[in-house]
């Protein structure tokens, strides 16, 4: 699985992308989460707040409870401030 | 099938406009939105990042919507990434159509939603050499949401 990190969260990840291989029991985009969170100080402290984190899985604007496959790309970023 | 561009470089309006009547004479109206970079607060700059494939991918739908509901002609969003100076054009959505009410409506549609439905992210440089991210806005939302519902 390929996870991205844009603007704040990957700062405080403190790199853009990874390669990662969850367990089975990670399921979901929130699962994900929980499961990333634990692997470094950097990813806890972007993940700890999840109201402020929104999700892409393949490209598309993902909820919580998206489920998330090996072969994904999943996506965390803030929320859009464009145009 | 809508033009659209996400580039650093900076974009020509003129050029823009005139494309979309070139060679034609069933444009009634041509409507345009232009973004452009305030210096609030000591703002020396605006750096934008997006996610490359998912931004391309987001504006299309939107502007599929946009085709979808209105009669245009032609559609063109640009949207600069990159750093960008105050006073410096951010984002151009120009809109075409037989009549005004299309273009005006179209145009007011697909900035409301680009504010809130493409990934992109700003973040503020000051002159003292301070950072900060933008943070997202209620009322973009509140703006993208008047759009949904009643047609």
């Amino acid at each position: 699985m390929r996870v991205l990190y844009f603007a704040w969260l990957r700062q405080k990840v403190g790199i853009a992308e990874e390669e990662v291989a969850p367990p089975a029991e990670v399921r979901d985009v929130a699962g994900l989460i929980r499961w990333l969170a634990a692997r470094s100080s950097g990813h806890a402290a972007a993940f700890a707040d999840p109201r402020q984190v929104r999700a892409a899985v393949n490209q598309d604007f993902a909820t919580p409870d998206q489920p998330v496959a090996a072969n994904d790309e999943v996506a965390f970023f803030p929320p859009v401030t464009g145009g | 099938m809508a033009r659209i561009l996400v580039q650093d470089a900076a974009f020509d309006l003129a050029a823009e406009t005139a494309a979309v009547t070139a060679g034609r004479v069933d444009v009634g109206g041509v409507a345009s939105f232009l973004g452009v970079c305030r210096g609030d607060d000591g703002l020396a700059a605006l750096v934008l990042e997006h996610y490359p494939g998912m931004t391309e991918r987001a504006i299309s739908r939107i502007a599929e919507q946009a085709e979808a509901r209105w009669p245009l002609t032609a559609c063109t969003i640009i949207h600069r990434t990159g750093r960008i100076l105050p006073g410096e054009p951010i984002v151009l959505v120009l809109t075409a159509s037989s009549h005004r009410a299309a273009a005006l409506e179209s145009c007011a549609f697909l900035i409301d939603w680009l504010k809130t439905g493409a990934p992109f992210w700003k973040r503020e440089e000051f002159a003292s050499g301070d950072h900060r991210w933008v943070a997202a806005k209620a009322e973009d939302d509140e703006a993208a949401a008047r759009w949904t519902g009643a047609a």
